[in-house]
């Protein structure tokens, strides 16, 4: 799993049927210094979590239906958690807050 | 499966309720000699790793074939815990 | 899944027996500013996407699952996007 941040949302009336009931997320990698790296992505939620939320995601297909209770659906990335906190042990950087 | 350090945790109180209760890790992961990697994953843990632990974790489908995740959304997690690695003499 | 713009589409006459009827679209994927990123892909369409649309596609082994029975894709459109609102940008 990753930790990215959620920087949008995406509204798409016409997406697949199996994509119908959830919400998109448009999310950003984050490094280790909690900043956002990289294109953001799309990922399905079902635990409504908001634009500057930090979310674990995961990136596997088997593990995103399951996450959303779906069947066999094309899904690559889903929210499993909202992020309270991100502890670095010794002097490492401060949280993504 | 991959080698990484137990760097951090993760908190999080709204999640997916088959994670109530599970430990998430932030790992680093490593080379055989112990040196970080500019690479960052977070993990389950099933083994009860401890802080600046190395560790071996497992990742994609796999991850659910770990003890008691059958069932949680879950793509990453840590199996086992390294008590030492041996490398042949000229291995980097 | 990821964000694209469609920039075109792509006729194949010689192709797996299971892809005949489907729409083979040229996508080019957008970047973190939204602007176009990277080199052009091909997905197959699950949707009715067109020309010009901004659309989002599943990648990896679940793009196969966009279709049943499953097609052997590796990119599938999924969605076409109406809007993406975006904090502080």
């Amino acid at each position: 799993m990753i930790l990215s941040r959620v920087v949008g949302e995406v509204v798409a009336t016409h997406k697949h049927p199996t994509h119908e009931s959830f919400k998109l997320l448009l999310v950003q990698k984050l490094d280790r210094a909690g900043e956002t790296r990289g294109a953001p992505f799309v990922a399905v939620d079902v635990l409504d979590a908001g634009t500057g939320d930090t979310v674990l995601l995961t990136l596997n297909g088997w593990a995103a239906m399951t996450a959303v209770r779906s069947g066999p659906a094309p899904l690559d990335a889903a929210v499993i958690a909202i992020v309270d906190e991100v502890q670095w042990l010794d002097s490492e950087p401060a949280a993504p807050t | 499966m991959i080698l990484a350090r137990v760097v951090g945790n993760v908190v999080a109180t709204r999640k997916d309720p088959r994670l109530e209760g599970k430990k998430l890790l932030l790992l680093q992961h490593v080379n055989p000699k112990g040196a970080g990697l500019e690479r960052f994953v977070v993990a389950l843990d099933t083994v009860g790793a401890g802080d600046r632990e190395t560790v071996i974790c497992v990742s994609g489908s796999s991850a659910r074939m770990a003890s008691g995740m059958k069932s949680t959304p879950v793509d990453t997690a840590v199996v086992g815990i390294v008590d030492g690695i041996g490398l042949l003499a000229g291995e980097e | 899944m990821r964000l694209a713009r469609v920039i075109g589409n792509l006729c194949a006459t010689v192709k797996d027996p299971q892809l005949k009827g489907r729409t083979l679209l040229l996508l080019q994927p957008l970047g973190p500013d939204g602007a176009d990123a990277g080199s052009p892909l091909v997905a197959i369409d699950s949707v009715g996407a067109g020309a010009g649309e901004t659309v989002y596609w599943s990648g990896r082994r679940e793009a196969c699952l966009a279709f049943d029975p499953p097609l052997p894709s590796d990119a599938s459109v999924t969605g076409i996007v109406d809007t993406v609102s975006r904090s502080g940008a």
